[in-house]
């Protein structure tokens, strides 16, 4: 009898909030729907897409970078979409793929880490915290079959290591540390030759701010579901920076700025492509 | 056969009672202070890693006396209501009232229906935008629920300890105040002068996280550096 509830007491100790929703209130999870199955011939479902995150290591750390534009097919769903958010004090988090369950996923994503941060009294190491979001994202599979897929891109600061790393991720959760630079989205392949031609070691922090805009610029500029910097609306893309000191959003005025000169580049050199 | 004993209600209560007071007794104090900066929670505890106060959300904090295995439990059902809750609906719904009276619920329960009643003290603890719209909560073993007003103490000197604190509270009070008027009264019992900062755990909940530090979570525990400094300040 000791024996079963020290064993029961051990099985329900979990720190992982997704593990205590799914036992518990299995209805809260963004992914635990049974949806109809699609029969050939209908349309895939028209919901709004997020597109082009970029990532990429400089000196201090690592920085991702997302533009503003959701659509639905042809049309622009968002302006004001934010794709980037912090997943916790070391460490973001990118989106691409369909916003409703990515939003959800994200927010999941982050009350998991303060859950274990607040149950164990310690913070997930940054393996952990990548394991995690591929289990998430492995969980959200069969929607992902539907159709409703969501492809993260996740940067943190490994604090014992001293570094910025970044993970890509395939549909199934598979987890894949990216080198250098990374990113997803339908823009992404105009956005990574961008970051290849870009990147270079050891760039500042403001350094790599102005390479991570020029890269959603130049995807914005081919991709039609990616949205460039507006100076009409003054919406500029989100960018975070992870450090030593934690994750720090880049000010509008810095992006501002740092998206007026590219434009202003652009516009002096009078080139077409 | 064997005939049971009959015992009256009121009896086998004051039984548990007695028994569940006798544990708190033998832990050492915690005090919790509403002050100018927020508010301020002081333990007298020499282990750096089993915590008797701990953040549950955004503005709450947890405190508590008595047996460690039976508040560490009630605190991590605390984070999960908290969590489950803001995530549901949104953060702000999350309150330290809700949470008080889930945990004086479940206290109730488990002293009327279980064999034995929890051997613990919570405090519940809110930060507001004035030390007027901060919520403190006193939760004792038979669920019974009390709303506080300035400080709480907790825990088997609660009455010297209260005294101290009761004669230097001011409304004015910074989180270094506040820490030495708690750490006062937690010696008053004590031969020795001094506690070390080693046998503290301190922790507070910023008034202005937001704007001091840019986190919505007010909860920040000092280290022994941190507690050594303020206890060294001039007042």
């Amino acid at each position: 009898m000791q024996d079963t509830t020290a064993n029961q007491v051990a099985a329900n100790a979990t720190s992982s909030f997704t593990e205590h929703l799914q036992r518990n209130r299995p209805g809260l999870l963004p992914y635990n729907q049974s949806l109809p199955a699609t029969s050939a011939g209908t349309q895939p479902l028209q919901v709004p897409h997020a597109t082009t995150i970029v990532s990429l290591t400089y000196g201090g750390g690592v920085l991702m970078a997302g533009d503003r534009r959701a659509t639905m097919g042809n049309i622009i769903a968002s302006r004001h979409i934010e794709k980037v958010f912090p997943a916790d004090r070391y460490s973001v988090l990118g989106i691409a793929g369909t916003a409703g369950i990515a939003i959800d996923l994200t927010r999941l994503f982050q009350v998991e880490l303060e859950h274990y941060e607040k149950i164990e009294g310690t913070l997930l190491s940054l393996e952990g915290k990548a394991n995690r979001l591929g289990a998430m994202i492995r969980g959200n599979l069969p929607m992902a079959m539907q159709g409703l897929a969501v492809v993260p891109l996740f940067a943190g600061f490994d604090l014992p290591a001293g570094i910025g790393r970044l993970f890509s991720y395939d549909v199934t959760g598979g987890r894949y540390e990216e080198q250098e630079h990374h990113a997803v989205g339908s823009g992404a392949m105009f956005a990574r030759g961008a970051l290849k031609k870009l990147w270079r070691p050891g760039l500042t922090e403001a350094e790599a701010v102005a390479v991570a805009v020029e890269a959603l610029y130049d995807a914005a500029d081919d991709d039609s579901a990616t949205g460039g910097p507006d100076p009409v609306r003054q919406l500029w893309p989100v960018v975070y920076t992870v450090g030593r000191t934690g994750a720090r959003r880049v000010p509008e005025n810095d992006l501002a700025a740092v998206a007026g000169a590219i434009i202003e580049a652009r516009t002096t050199a009078r080139r077409e492509a | 056969m064997t005939q049971q004993f009959y015992v009256s209600p009121e009896q086998l209560m004051k039984d548990r009672a007695d028994f569940a007071r006798k544990g708190i007794a033998r832990g050492r104090s915690v005090v919790v202070i509403s002050c100018e900066e927020g508010i301020a929670l002081v333990a007298e505890n020499p282990s750096p890693s089993l915590h008797k106060i701990g953040e549950i959300y955004d503005k709450i904090a947890f405190a508590a006396v008595g047996k460690y295995n039976e508040f560490e439990s009630l605190r991590q059902a605390g984070v999960r209501y908290a969590d489950v809750r803001g995530y549901s609906y949104d953060r702000e719904d999350v309150t330290a009232r809700g949470l008080a009276s889930v945990y004086a619920q479940s206290l109730g329960a488990v002293f009327t229906a279980e064999q034995k009643p929890f051997e613990v003290e919570l405090a519940v603890a809110e930060v507001g935008s004035g030390p007027a719209d901060d919520h403190l909560y006193r939760l004792t073993f038979d669920g019974s629920i009390a709303d506080e007003k300035r400080f709480i103490v907790m825990g088997g000197q609660a009455d010297k300890v209260s005294e101290t604190v009761e004669g230097g509270w001011q409304r004015e009070l910074n989180f270094s105040g506040a820490i030495r008027l708690a750490m006062k009264g937690l010696v008053t019992d004590k031969e020795a002068g001094e506690l070390p900062a080693s046998a503290l755990e301190v922790a507070v909940l910023d008034r202005d996280s937001e704007s001091n530090r840019g986190s919505r979570r007010a909860f920040r525990r000092l280290d022994d550096d941190e507690i050594a400094a303020l206890l060294s300040e001039e007042n």
